[in-house]
C-alpha cells in the first residue's frame, strides 16, 4: 500500500508544479471574475459610445412634434434633426456620414404613421429596434386620439395579464427557485463537462507519455500495472479537487460580491439563496463518479498509444460521449421532464452530467438517485476490472500506429496462460 | 539465491515467444543471454519480473514463485531507455528509488556514491533530456542498482558508451557480482559476454540453442580458428578439406576448420611457399558459434 500511496504523491505533487495548473487555474479564476463583473465592464465600454443622430424627414408634415416627443420619453436612445431638405440631398449627408441615418415619416392607407429608415448599413439592429419602439408609441398615441380613448383606458388595456402559478405538488420548486436552479445546475453542468474532459485528457497523455519514454517499463517492474494505474487515477483525482476547491471558492465569492447586480441582470438566474444545500452535494458526487467513470476509460485508452501524438485520436470516441452528454443535458435544462431525459440518466456515460440535472432541477425520489449512482459505481467497478487488464496488457505493446485492435493484443498479454 | 527457469513456454495466441526454456543462474555469476532480435528475450525478462504470466512452467527465485512481494530485489534495465525527460536527475531516482523500497535519504547518499563514481556528479539538478546519450545511460544503470537488488537483469547495458565508460560500467558489473548479485546480461556485444559470462544460453526462435559454460561450448563446437599471417598468396589454402571458411584480413587471413587436425596440414601446407610473419591456431570467438547456431542473417 505504501508504493501505492508514493505514486499518488508523485503524480499530484508534480503536476500541481507544472505551469499548465498554476495558469488554468489562475484563467479561471480571472473568468469567473470577469463574469461576475460584466455588468461593470459592459457599462465601462458603453459611456464612450455617442448618442447616433438621425435626420427626419417628415412627409406628413404633421407627425414630427409627436415623435419628438416620444423619442424623449423614452429617453433619448437617438437624437433627431428635422430637415427640410429633399429626400435625394439627405441621401448625399447620410452617406457623407454627416448623419447616422435618415428616418422618413410617412402615412399609410389608414391615416397612421409609418417610416423608411436609412442608414449605411444594417448592422446596427438595437437602433433600428429603439427607431420601431418609438414610431410605435406615436402611432398608438395618434390611434388613440382618433378612436377617442382616454389615455387610462389604453393603460388598462396595455397590463400585461397575471397568471398566478402554483404547483400543486407538496415541494416541487417555485417559479423563482427553478430558474436559480436551472442557472446553477447550467453553471455546475459545465464544471462536470469541462473538468471530465480536462482530467480524462490529462491522465491519458500522462499514461502515454510514461509509456513512449519507456519509463513505464521500469516503473511496472517496481510496482503492479494495476496498482499503479490506480494510484493515478487517485493523484489527478486529488489534482482536480484542489482545482476545483480553488475555483469554486473564488468563484463563489466573486459572484456573491455581486450578487445584487447580477440579479438584476439575469432575473435571479444566479441566486444561491434558495438552493438547497444537496444540489451542491450532488454535483460533487457526480463529478466524482463522473471523473472516475472516464478517467478508468482514458487511462487504459492511454495505455493502449505508443505515441504522445497518437493519445488525442484514440480518446476522440470517449470526447464525443461527454459532448453528447453535455448536448443532452442543455436540451434537458428546458425540458428536464421528458422521457427522453429521464432514459438518459440511466445510461451510465450520461448518467454524472443528465442525472445530476434532473436532481437539480426535480424533486425527483431518492430511490432514483440510489439507483443512479450504484448504476455509476457498478460501471465504474466494471470499467475498473476491464480496464486494469488492457492496461497490465497495454503497457508492454509498442507499435506503430496505435489503434482499437490493440485492445485485443492487450487483452491476449494480460491472460494468465 | 538462484533464478530457476523451469521448462517455461509463453504463447501469444499461436505465436509461441519462448519455447520449453530452463535454465539457472546461480549466485555471484553474470549469466550471458543472447539471441537475436525477436528471440524471446524481452518476454523472458518479462517473465522473469512477473509482468507475463507464463504459459507453462514455473520460474523462481530464491525456491519462490516471483511475484511483486519480491521486486525489491531485483533490478531491470531495459533495451529502451526509459526516464522521465522532464525530471531532474534527482528526483527521478528518488521517486524510482522509493517505488523499490527505499528512503529519501537512502536514495541520496547512494546516489551520491554512483555519481561520484561514474564521474557525472554535475548532472544531480539537471533534467534528463539535458544529458548525453551516454550520461542517461549512466543513469538507468543508477536506477537498475541503486536498491542493491539481489537479481539484476541488464539488457544491452554499454550500448550508446564510449570504451572508456564501458570499462567504468563493465567494472561496476563485475564489483556488483563479487558482492553477491545475480546477473542477467543480455547483449549482443559478444566480447563483453565473453569477458564477462561464466553460463550462457543463445536463443533461437523462442528456444534455447546453446546452453552451458562458456568453455564448454566452445569445446563442444569442435571448430577451431587458424589465423595466418605471411608474404604470399594464400588462396589455395581454401581447397585444404576441412577448411570450412576464409575471411580475408587487412592482414592475412582467417580459417575456420573443422578440427585441430586440419591445422597440422595446413602448417604442412605452408612450408616453402613464403615467410610465414605468423601462425596461430585459436579458439572460435562466441561470434562465431552465435553466426553458426543463429545464422548467418544474422550481422
Amino acid at each position: 500500500m505504501n508504493k501505492f500511496w508514493i505514486i499518488v504523491g508523485h503524480t499530484y505533487f508534480n503536476k500541481v508544479k507544472t505551469k499548465s495548473f498554476i495558469i488554468t487555474t489562475l484563467l479561471t479564476i480571472l473568468i469567473l471574475f470577469g463574469l461576475s463583473n460584466i455588468s461593470t465592464i459592459i457599462q465601462a465600454f458603453e459611456k464612450d459610445e455617442e448618442a447616433k443622430t438621425f435626420v427626419v424627414l417628415d412627409q406628413t408634415n404633421t407627425y414630427f412634434a409627436l415623435f419628438e416627443d416620444n423619442v424623449e420619453t423614452l429617453g433619448n436612445p437617438f437624437e433627431i434633426e428635422k430637415s427640410t431638405l429633399s429626400e435625394t440631398e439627405l441621401d448625399e449627408k447620410v452617406l457623407e456620414e454627416e448623419y447616422d441615418g435618415m428616418i422618413i415619416i410617412t402615412k399609410d392607407q389608414n391615416d397612421l404613421p409609418s417610416a423608411t429608415v436609412k442608414t449605411l448599413s444594417m448592422t446596427d439592429s438595437q437602433i433600428f429596434a429603439q427607431i420601431e419602439q418609438v414610431l410605435q408609441q406615436t402611432k398608438q398615441e395618434i390611434g388613440r386620439v382618433q378612436l377617442g380613448l382616454d389615455s387610462s383606458d389604453l393603460n388598462v388595456l396595455f397590463t400585461p395579464v397575471e397568471i398566478n402559478k402554483v404547483a400543486l405538488e407538496d415541494n416541487a420548486k417555485t417559479e423563482e427557485e427553478l430558474n436559480q436552479a436551472r442557472g446553477l445546475v447550467y453553471v455546475l453542468l459545465f464544471v462536470i463537462y469541462f473538468s471530465v474532459i480536462f482530467y480524462a485528457s490529462m491522465i491519458a497523455t500522462e499514461v502515454a507519455t510514461e509509456k513512449s519514454s519507456r519509463v513505464m517499463e521500469i516503473l511496472i517492474s517496481s510496482v503492479s500495472p494495476v496498482k499503479q494505474m490506480f494510484a493515478k487515477l487517485i493523484g489527478i483525482g486529488l489534482l482536480s479537487l484542489t482545482q476545483m476547491f480553488i475555483i469554486l471558492v473564488f468563484g463563489y465569492a466573486s459572484i456573491q460580491s455581486k450578487i445584487d447586480e447580477l440579479n438584476t441582470m439575469t432575473g435571479g438566474l444566479l441566486g444561491f439563496s434558495d438552493i438547497p444545500t444537496s444540489t451542491f452535494v450532488y454535483a460533487g458526487i457526480y463529478f466524482i463518479l463522473g471523473y472516475f467513470l472516464f478517467a478508468t476509460l482514458a487511462a487504459f485508452l492511454g495505455s493502449l498509444v505508443s505515441r504522445i501524438e497518437d493519445v488525442q485520436q484514440l480518446i476522440s470516441p470517449m470526447i464525443f460521449i461527454i459532448v453528447g452528454a453535455f448536448m443532452i443535458a442543455m436540451f434537458g435544462l428546458g425540458n428536464p421532464e421528458t422521457p427522453f431525459i429521464t432514459i438518459s440518466s440511466y445510461i451510465p456515460f450520461f448518467t454524472p452530467m443528465i442525472m445530476f440535472l434532473r436532481v437539480g432541477m426535480l424533486n425527483i425520489p431518492f430511490w432514483e438517485i440510489a439507483l443512479s449512482i450504484a448504476i455509476l459505481l457498478l460501471s465504474i467497478t466494471a470499467l475498473a476490472i476491464f480496464g486494469a487488464r488492457v492496461y497490465k496488457g497495454g503497457v508492454l505493446i509498442y507499435g506503430k500506429s496505435s489503434s482499437f485492435k490493440d485492445l485485443k493484443r492487450a487483452l491476449m498479454m494480460s491472460k494468465d496462460k | 539465491m538462484s533464478l530457476t527457469i523451469d521448462n517455461v513456454t509463453k504463447r501469444f495466441g499461436t505465436h509461441t515467444a519462448v519455447d520449453q526454456l530452463s535454465i539457472t543462474i546461480p549466485e555471484r555469476e553474470i549469466f550471458g543471454f543472447l539471441g537475436a532480435n525477436g528471440a524471446g528475450k524481452t518476454t523472458t525478462f518479462r517473465m522473469i519480473l512477473g509482468l507475463l504470466n507464463p504459459s507453462d512452467g514455473e520460474i523462481s527465485w530464491d525456491g519462490k514463485r516471483i511475484s511483486y512481494n519480491v521486486s525489491d530485489s531485483i533490478g531491470y534495465l531495459p533495451e529502451e531507455r526509459g526516464l522521465y525527460p522532464k525530471l531532474k536527475v534527482k528526483e527521478q531516482l528518488i521517486y524510482l528509488g522509493r517505488l523499490k523500497g527505499m528512503t529519501k535519504q537512502e536514495v541520496v547518499n547512494e546516489l551520491q556514491s554512483w555519481l561520484k563514481r561514474f564521474n557525472v556528479t554535475e548532472y544531480e539538478n539537471k533534467k534528463i533530456e539535458e544529458l548525453s546519450k551516454g550520461n542517461q545511460q549512466k543513469i538507468q544503470f543508477i536506477a537498475a542498482v541503486l536498491h542493491k537488488p539481489k537479481l539484476l537483469i541488464l539488457d544491452e547495458p554499454f550500448s550508446g558508451l564510449d570504451p572508456v565508460n564501458v570499462e567504468l560500467l563493465k567494472k561496476a558489473v563485475v564489483d556488483l557480482k563479487e558482492a553477491g548479485t545475480s546477473i542477467v546480461f543480455a547483449s549482443h556485444r559478444m566480447e563483453h559476454v565473453e569477458e564477462l559470462c561464466q553460463h550462457l544460453c543463445i536463443m533461437h526462435k523462442g528456444k534455447p540453442v546453446v546452453h552451458g559454460s562458456l568453455r564448454d561450448i566452445k569445446r563442444s563446437f569442435g571448430k577451431k580458428n587458424v589465423f595466418i599471417q605471411g608474404d604470399f598468396d594464400m588462396d589455395f589454402l581454401t581447397s585444404i578439406p576441412g577448411v570450412v571458411k576464409c575471411k580475408k584480413l587487412s592482414e592475412g587471413v582467417e580459417l575456420q576448420i573443422e578440427n585441430e587436425e586440419v591445422a597440422k596440414v595446413i602448417f604442412n601446407e605452408l612450408q616453402n611457399k613464403g615467410f610465414v610473419r605468423k601462425f596461430a591456431l585459436e579458439e572460435p570467438s562466441l561470434n562465431d558459434i552465435f553466426i553458426e547456431k543463429v545464422g548467418a542473417s544474422y550481422e
